[in-house]
């Protein structure tokens, strides 16, 4: 039996040496070595890596003047991460947009809301819930949160376009791909992948920036009403501004423990 | 037994052309979306289930009235079901046909549906909706199949069916549970946050799946040599009455509790649904018929001269069907969509193509259904027929 199966394993190889080329052979060994060193496991090794337990992001809506400021964290952000302009309202595909604060916080919107708080609008995005309402909702582990960190993920490529996460998501933050993308970008960035149609795809919180030592995109360009770091640091700037400011959180009553918080 | 379906009348094989033609021209449209994407709907990010998970949620209920019959027969030994039991069973298949397709055609990228089973996923409902749906259509195929092959060999069904049959029963509910669950787990939507909604489910299914029954029955004996029995449709129509007045019932719970409550996140979808909410209400008529369907139908049903009569029990039976129909393929869904989390109001209509490709589906589904009733109806007019050879040959 044993030396049975020693024979065939060694025509197998001969015959596969004999079919593809000795160099193929050694060509597809080297690509599934390569395989193994998964990109999480690259990711990780970078030293330049911001790295927290916890990324949580602050909205200071003091700080917003006017509405560009929004649209250019937005414009930012979309750029980032081949985000297609689409003509048709309904097929729009949003990672951050603006909105007014009794559309963010429809529940806690009284009729007596701050002058200045009436008037500007807010940045709205994915929550990355502590708790998250699409992760329990998909069926086949395409969104999931990352444990290392609390980063709420999507896999493209695993999503098989059922949409139940955006009917669990409470935030409205998810978007479906209900046709080709790719014609409706304006201008390809090659770090990040495009996506294809029929899959869902939302905020990252800038996973593929993280690794490689930046902040968010939209962080970046926020003039400071953004901060982003980590919740679980004490002597980290969000957790320092929360320790200072009054800030709330997006339908907390729902139990899903978003990490954006706003300063109002 | 399927040479039967192969043997029929040119009436047969003409509607059997006509379902397959509407299927056919269907198929082109759906290559068209598989093509394009699912932008050739109506849906948008706000509502991003429209009527293709709308027409699933209702055949489900369909598939599960189907027990209606069965649960009598078997659990409480009314024979008088015994001739019918074949027409619920074959009607669940058809209408899991129809599910399973409806949630096909709703898939983004349907090539990756086998992912679901790839990567086993316990903590979302859908893996579970996988599994009860397979599930029922796998049993009612098995059952319905080999009773009716025994009962055209003139024997009794072998023996171990029956932990088939009875593990049938329960799972008709849980079909219908589980798809509930889809909706009323998510902590987002107001509409479908209710413990009722299952119940409720439960209830338009076994009106509109035993109604749709009768109007088969009444069908059948029009067009074929096999009669299901009057006594047979009354015992149906009673446990339609019934059911519609629970379903009813249990919307005027939800009704109140959102009413008296005025919680507003409650309120909304229902304010949407039947007067219209910051102007917008394209279905503000429908659910208003669906509403009077409902009601004028229990009063045609609970009056015995109207259920005992034949022609208007047809009428209540396809109003209980279309209002149920309404009220779940239309409002149920859109309802919890609209207004959406950051409470602005973006309605949905379906398209056309979306609604070609729905008609499709049911096209589809009643092609099995005929095809199923076909041979089951043959095997039950030449029994007799069949005896007699055999006491001749004998």
């Amino acid at each position: 039996m044993e030396r049975s199966r020693r024979e065939f394993l060694k025509i197998a190889g001969a015959s596969a040496a004999i079919g593809l080329g000795a160099g193929q052979v050694m060509e597809a060994v080297a690509a599934a070595t390569n395989h193994q060193a998964a990109p999480e496991a690259q990711v990780a090794h970078q030293p330049e890596a911001l790295k927290a337990t916890r990324w949580g992001m602050v909205v200071d809506t003091r700080k917003i003047e006017s509405a560009e400021q929004i649209e250019k964290m937005v414009e930012a952000c979309h750029k980032e991460h081949n985000v297609p302009m689409l003509e048709e309202e309904r097929h729009r595909i949003k990672w951050i947009w603006e909105t007014h604060f009794h559309n963010a916080f429809p529940s806690q919107a009284t009729d007596r809301v701050s002058e200045h708080l009436e008037h500007i609008l807010l940045p709205v995005m994915c929550n990355h819930c502590e708790n998250p309402p699409c992760v329990r909702a998909c069926p086949t582990k395409a969104t999931f949160k990352r444990e290392s960190d609390g980063i709420v993920m999507m896999d493209f490529h695993r999503c098989i376009g059922c949409r139940f996460c955006m009917a669990a998501c409470p935030y409205g933050s998810r978007s479906f791909n209900f046709r080709d993308p790719k014609p409706f970008i304006p201008e390809i960035n090659k770090a990040y992948p495009t996506r294809m149609k029929g899959v869902v795809e939302k905020c990252n919180f800038c996973v593929e920036r993280l690794a490689v030592g930046k902040l968010p995109a939209c962080v970046e360009v926020s003039d400071g009403i953004l901060t982003f770091g980590d919740l679980n640091d004490p002597e980290s700037e969000v957790s320092k501004l929360l320790k200072e400011n009054y800030a709330i959180r997006r339908k907390t009553n729902l139990g899903t423990g978003p990490s954006v918080y706003y300063i109002v | 037994m399927l040479e039967l379906a192969l043997k029929g009348t040119k009436k047969y094989w003409g509607l059997l052309a006509v379902l397959g033609g509407i299927a056919g021209v269907a198929f082109l449209v759906y290559l068209y979306q598989l093509q394009f994407g699912l932008g050739i709907t109506g849906l948008s990010r706000d509502v991003s289930w429209g009527f293709y998970i709308a027409q699933f949620t209702f055949l489900v209920g369909v598939a599960a009235g189907g027990v209606m019959v069965v649960l009598p027969y078997y659990l409480h030994d009314y024979k008088a079901f015994g001739r019918i039991t074949i027409m619920g069973e074959f009607l669940a298949v058809a209408a899991l046909v129809m599910c399973l397709l409806f949630i096909m055609v709703d898939l983004g990228q349907p090539m990756r549906m086998l992912n679901v089973i790839f990567y086993p996923t316990p903590n979302s409902m859908l893996f579970y909706d996988m599994i009860v749906l397979n599930g029922y259509l796998f049993l009612n195929i098995v059952v319905g199949w080999n009773v009716l092959e025994a009962e055209r060999n003139g024997t009794h069904y072998q023996p171990w069916l029956k932990p088939l049959i009875y593990l049938s029963i329960p799972w008709a509910v849980s079909i219908h549970t589980v798809t509930a669950y889809l909706y009323c787990g998510l902590p987002g939507r107001g509409f479908w946050l209710t413990a009722i909604l299952a119940p409720r489910f439960l209830a338009s299914a076994f009106a509109a799946g035993p109604a749709l029954l009768i109007l088969l029955c009444l069908i059948v004996r029009r067009f074929t040599r096999f009669d299901p029995g009057r006594e047979q449709i009354q015992s149906l129509a009673k446990i339609v009455t019934y059911a519609i007045i629970a379903n009813v019932f249990f919307f005027l719970c939800e009704v109140f509790v959102a009413g008296y409550s005025q919680i507003p996140e409650h309120t909304d979808h229902l304010k949407y649904l039947f007067f219209g909410l910051h102007g917008k209400g394209v279905l503000v008529p429908w659910m208003w018929t669906s509403m009077g369907l409902m009601f004028g139908a229990i009063i045609l049903l609970v009056v015995p001269a109207t259920r005992r009569h034949e022609g208007v029990l047809a009428v209540s039976c396809a109003m209980v069907f279309v209002g149920a129909w309404i009220d779940k393929g239309l409002g149920l869904i859109s309802g919890g969509f609209v207004p959406n989390p950051l409470h602005e109001v973006n309605e949905y209509l379906p398209t056309g193509p979306e609604v070609t490709i729905a008609l499709g589906v049911w096209a589809v589904g009643f092609l099995v259904l005929t095809i199923l009733y076909k041979i089951a109806v043959s095997v039950k007019e030449d029994n007799a027929g069949v005896l007699r050879t055999r006491v001749i040959k004998g």
